[in-house]
């Protein structure tokens, strides 16, 4: 075993990029949760996401035109659960489950053709001056194009919810659907939004999965990324912000949990790589533990169906 | 305060629901600076009315004008564009966002947060009900979250304000004050649609009433000139019986609650504290109190859905607190909760089902677990028979029941099944006048034939009719019971807690 | 504009008649997707759905295997829709099903290679106290912390399968295998084998178990109150409150049902028809079991039928695999749009469809 071989810095920069498509995609969800929708299939968008931008990527040659793709693939997905749950009153577990298990199968449908294909590269922006910053400037300034928009995403649906009139109605149609309704507010066309976002969000996290993390194709590539990010809204107490740290922290874990992998620590691999998923359940118990937080946090309508009768 | 031209004119109004005519040519009048009053029994159209003006439903024919224009409200903001302002029967806040949130969402085009909760202070102090702009809706009481629904509409300057049911969730000196903000309001020609069917507040409060029934006009009248009574009879369209009781001596103590305290399971519940009582054989004992001061909580206390240490609450020398639903119901202690829908009935399960939920232990529907259905329903129909309620048969979903069928269902089930002690919450709430009286001479003759009955209730009028004591809620805090006979409103009313120490602004402007 | 009004009671009708349109439209809509694919639609759809049964060419491999295929859906199925209707979200069942396989084989190896007509008795116990006890994860993190067990139980299945690496890779690798991953083939080890009952017929100890278990569902929901508690809670949870019955004991019963039955499943495939664990051993029937449920409506009859349906998928997706270059990938595909159109359609079984304009959109 040699954990000298690990290099705190690439590990702090490397986990940014490990936190990145959890975090696009929990950020999504957050919308789509405060607007009273949990969406469980956010592991089906990101893995349509991955596929969609990967196949697009290839095609033209140009990675962000394969993760324009990737967020419309995402929505489209999520176009679906909109239908079923939203219009046809369907229940949003089972519409979530369902968006899971036929993205998965439609994914690697769709992928066979790109197995061990490589993907166009993407690359890296080097932030003039700030990415010179000795130590810092290699950690956080020197990565591709997404880690900044996810970075900013973040900022913008802080910003959104926070200080805007439709964050305020949107907060207020997942608090309470018949007040917003009575008020005279769409409901449904609120949530609709809500739910394309996430579906967008989800399917650009799965394209950054494909085309930059890994970079390749490779079917059920998410392993459970989606379902994290629906922890990580828990975890986040609906709180963009905390998205980001909890995005991070999880980062953290699974880029340590390689290294220590790849620097030959005598545990067997396996269970290494089971420890990101414990971990989470460990977070969801500590957070929802804590009665009057966890009550308080999460949206009053949140999975209630909502039919407006007259 | 005299104009000759009608500030709304509702001319033929109809409107058509499956199976039932809401609105059938609907058609009254009410001027600038009017209190009109509508009243009638709970389906005879009201709401349905009230909702077309605001923009929430359309009619299907017939005409409204405003200030002498057509009026056709597509949707509540094109409503409240066309200065009509709503505060509804069921608050539409939102517990979770503070009030100048909740207020800026009722606004169509809301000045910045800031700015905002200075026009707050100002206006609710303005109009006596003075509310903090930062607090979180979920935390106020329920007379404040009704201040923070007038408001909304007060800070869009209304030519008509709609009110429905406003006064269910106060106390008496909270209405005195909420009537002298609505005075204040018609003085500055503000119309107000004002929908109760509490009379005597009409009496007090309004010029015109329009009566309806059965989704017509049946009957209007000035309201100062006719008594509760002639009002309550144009409504329901036939002579009322008032429930008759015979005399009885109370007997020995039955259930005895003694220092119970519930710490509520949900952010915004309300917490019991040390409540004490005696119910006694043969008597009723009321409680009242305004929504949300621990209704819920002392029902689920005393029904055993909230587990207690033992002590806490004894029947017949036993201790129970600590005993479930069902151990309760096969010693004789019966309870019958607020909400129809979903927690006296599941609304989807049949009434054969719905019989079997709270009828399997004493009624004997099940052996060693397995359901003897053909006794369940002829237990459904028992209840049918004997309290008049009206069904195809026990193989209907109760949610197809009407609320004043159901509730007579729900409350002949327990009645059904031979209580010793029956406690019940809101027993006539949102019922028809005859179904409450029907009701309410059941629960009478429980008592009568030796049965302690605990009512909880809301309805201080249903309480002075049929209860021998009365104790008020306030707070989770239960007051000292008094003997009903005798007891003033005003009494009650500071039984309840008075104002609820609100501000009250009026008296100091 | 359509407009949706609330039935007063929900169809009968439409609750038989949505599974059956909704498998109608689903081989529609999987036509035109083979279509795409370059395939003949009819060939394909009468591949998956007719020839395993009737073909002389495939119906005599094909026909056993529906029982080995449909079995565990069913025993998995069962067992999740008593959770489905109360409200309580397993969605775990594959962890708890690799789980049970891990513990029945592990006492069919401790006892390797000794005799012992107990031997299979233990791993049958073993197996379901394995699925047993890994839904209890999600079951008590929820009762004592109100952890989200939608959320927990579907983490676990990642857990599961790294434990299922591990263990085929280290501790239950066979040591005479070569060093291949995988345990020895205990379906060949006597005491030990999940054995065919009637020659060609598929039917083994675990589809004898599934049967039993629709019959015990029936019987739980429609005779007696714990199934009725269990509807309940679904349909109403103040309701249940109401009538006596405590939600946490209510999420025990109902995960640690499923998760035993999930647990069998997994130890009688171990057993049986796979023969042994190794690294591909989770073959998704925990969650297309989920499909199963809903597409039999919660109802055990109805599982039946579904799970019958969906291992008929299985196998025609094969053979259509076979001879038709069908990628695997498209049942699933074709699974997940039955879900779909399945939701899609009970609209109609709670409420009647009107033509006119909605109140309110």
């Amino acid at each position: 075993m040699d954990l000298s071989a690990i290099d705190p810095l690439v590990l702090a920069a490397s986990l940014m990029i490990a936190a990145t498509p959890i975090m696009l995609a929990g950020i999504g969800e957050l919308i789509s949760e405060k607007a009273g929708v949990l969406n469980l299939g956010v592991e089906g968008m990101m893995i349509t996401g991955a596929i969609t931008g990967f196949a697009i990527a290839v095609q033209t040659g140009n990675p962000y035109l394969g993760m324009i793709a990737a967020m419309a693939g995402g929505a489209a997905l999520a176009l679906i659960f909109a239908v079923l749950t939203q219009l046809l009153l369907a229940n949003h577990v089972a519409s979530g489950l369902a968006l899971t298990l036929f993205g998965l199968g439609f994914s690697s449908l769709l992928g066979q053709p790109y197995v061990g294909v490589r993907p166009p590269r993407t690359f890296k922006l080097e932030i003039p001056v700030l990415s010179d910053i000795p130590v810092l400037g290699r950690v956080l300034f020197q990565h591709d194009l997404i880690v900044y928009i996810s970075v900013i995403v973040v900022a913008l649906v802080w910003y959104f919810l926070k200080y805007t009139r439709a964050g305020l109605i949107l907060r207020a149609v997942g608090e309470n659907h018949d007040a917003a309704h009575a008020l005279g507010y769409g409901v449904v066309k609120v949530r609709f939004l809500a739910i394309l976002f996430g579906g967008a969000t989800a399917g650009l996290g799965g394209a950054y999965l494909s085309l930059v993390r890994v970079p390749q194709w490779t079917e059920g590539m998410t392993a459970g990324a989606g379902w994290i990010a629906l922890a990580l809204v828990v975890f986040a107490s609906w709180r963009p912000w905390r998205v980001l740290l909890g995005a991070y922290l999880f980062g953290g874990i699974v880029v340590l949990q390689l290294n220590l992998q790849a620097a030959g620590v005598r545990v067997p691999v396996e269970y290494l790589a089971m420890s990101p998923y414990l971990i989470t359940i460990l977070v969801l118990v500590i957070i929802s533990s804590d009665r009057a937080r966890a009550s308080l946090a999460a949206p009053g309508s949140l999975n209630r169906i909502f039919h407006a009768s007259h | 305060m005299t104009e000759h031209t009608p500030l709304l004119e509702i001319d033929g109004v109809t409107k058509a629901f499956p199976g039932v005519v809401a609105n059938d040519g609907v058609s009254f009048s009410i001027r600038a600076g009017e209190v009109h009053a509508l009243l009638g029994e709970n389906g005879a159209g009201k709401s349905t009315l009230v909702k077309m003006i605001y923009g929430l439903v359309r009619p299907d024919a017939g005409r409204m004008r405003l200030h002498d224009a057509a009026y056709e409200p597509r949707d509540p903001s094109e409503a409240r564009a066309q200065g009509v302002g709503m505060v509804f029967q069921h608050f539409s806040l939102f517990d979770a966002l503070d009030v100048a949130e909740n207020i800026a969402l009722g606004m169509d085009d809301p000045p910045p947060q800031r700015r905002l909760a200075r026009r707050i202070e100002e206006v609710s102090h303005d109009y006596g009900l003075p509310l903090d702009p930062a607090r979180l809706v979920g935390d106020l009481s329920a007379g404040e979250q009704q201040r923070v629904e007038i408001i909304r509409c007060l800070l869009q300057n209304p030519k008509l304000l709609i009110m429905d049911e406003p006064t269910s969730v106060l106390t008496p000196q909270e209405v005195e004050i909420l009537f002298t903000t609505l005075r204040k309001l018609a003085a500055e020609g503000t119309a107000i649609l004002y929908i109760s069917h509490k009379l005597e507040e009409i009496r007090a409060l309004c010029d015109h009433a329009t009566i309806l029934r059965g989704g017509k006009v049946v009957d209007t009248c000035l309201p100062g000139e006719k008594s509760a009574r002639e009002m309550a009879e144009m409504m329901v369209g036939a002579r009322l019986n008032t429930p008759a009781r015979a005399e009885t001596q109370p007997g020995d103590v039955l259930l005895e609650v003694s220092e119970l305290s519930v710490t509520p399971a949900t952010p915004f519940g309300t917490k019991l504290h040390d409540i004490s009582l005696q119910l006694r054989a043969g008597e009723v004992l009321g409680v009242g109190g305004v929504s949300g001061n621990g209704q819920d909580e002392l029902l689920a206390a005393l029904s055993g859905e909230t587990r207690l240490p033992k002590s806490e609450i004894v029947f017949k020398g036993r201790p129970i607190g600590a005993s479930g639903p069902n151990a309760r119901r096969a010693m004789g202690v019966l309870s019958a909760p607020e909400e129809r829908l979903g927690h006296a009935a599941a609304p989807d399960m049949t009434l054969t089902e719905n019989a079997l939920l709270s009828g399997a232990v004493r009624e004997g529907l099940a052996r060693r677990g397995f359901i003897a259905w053909r006794k369940a329903r002829a237990f459904a129909e028992r209840i049918i028979a004997a309290h008049d309620v009206r069904t195809p048969g026990p193989e209907v979903a109760a949610r197809a029941l009407s609320g004043g069928n159901l509730q007579k269902f729900v409350m002949g089930r327990e009645i059904q099944q031979r209580p010793e002690v029956l406690i019940v919450n809101q027993p006539t709430w949102g019922v028809d006048a005859q179904a409450a009286a029907a009701i309410r001479q059941a629960l009478l003759d429980l008592s009568a034939a030796g049965a302690g009955v605990l009512v909880i209730s809301q309805d201080l009028d249903e309480l002075m009719e049929i209860t021998d004591r009365f104790a008020a809620l306030n707070a989770g805090q239960l007051s000292a019971p008094r003997p009903t006979r005798g007891l003033t409103m005003e009494q009650v009313g500071l039984m309840l807690g008075g104002a609820h120490d609100m501000e009250v602004a009026h008296e100091t402007a | 504009m359509m407009r949706l009004e609330k039935r007063p009671s929900p169809s009968r009708l439409w609750t038989a008649a949505t599974p059956v349109l909704a498998v109608v439209v689903t081989m529609v809509a999987g036509g035109i997707l083979f279509a795409t694919l370059g395939k003949d639609p009819v060939a394909a759809i009468r591949l998956i759905f007719w020839d395993p049964l009737f073909s002389e060419q495939y119906a005599s491999y094909s026909r056993p295997q529906l029982l080995v295929k449909s079995g565990p859906l069913i025993l998995i199925a069962v067992g999740l829709s008593f959770g489905f209707r109360a409200n309580v979200w397993n969605i775990g069942a594959e962890g708890q099903y690799i789980i049970g396989a891990l513990c029945g084989t592990a006492v069919a190896l401790a006892f390797y290679p000794a005799p012992g007509w107990y031997i299979f008795p233990l791993m049958v116990i073993a197996g379901a106290f394995g699925g047993w006890a890994w839904a209890m994860i999600p079951a008590i993190l929820k009762t004592r912390f109100r952890t989200n067990e939608i959320l927990v139980s579907l983490l676990l299945v990642y857990v599961a399968e790294k434990l299922l690496a591990a263990m085929a890779l280290g501790a239950m690798r066979n040591p005479d295998g070569g060093g291949f991953p995988g345990s020895r083939n205990i379906s060949r080890y006597e005491p030990a084998a999940n054995t065919e009952l009637i020659a060609n017929t598929g039917l083994h100890w675990g589809v004898v178990t599934a049967f039993i278990a629709v019959i015990f569902a029936y019987v739980m929901l429609h005779k007696h109150m714990l199934g009725f508690h269990v509807r309940l809670a679904g349909q109403a949870p103040r309701a249940a409150r109401f009538a006596g019955v405590r939600p946490g004991a209510l999420v025990v019963f109902c995960l640690g049902l499923s998760g035993a039955l999930s647990g069998l499943a997994g130890m009688f495939e171990a057993a049986g028809p796979a023969g042994r664990i190794s690294i591909d051993f989770a073959a998704g029937y925990g969650f297309t079991a989920i499909i199963v449920a809903f597409l039999g409506r919660l109802h055990p009859i109805g599982i039946l039928l579904a799970g019958l349906l969906m291992g008929l998928t299985y196998i025609g997706g094969e053979i259509a695999q076979l001879t038709l270059g069908l990628p695997a990938a498209a049942i699933q595909v074709f699974q997940g749009m039955l879900l779909f159109f399945l939701l899609a359609l009970d609209l109609l079984s709670n409420y009647r469809v009107r033509p006119g304009r909605r109140e309110m959109t």
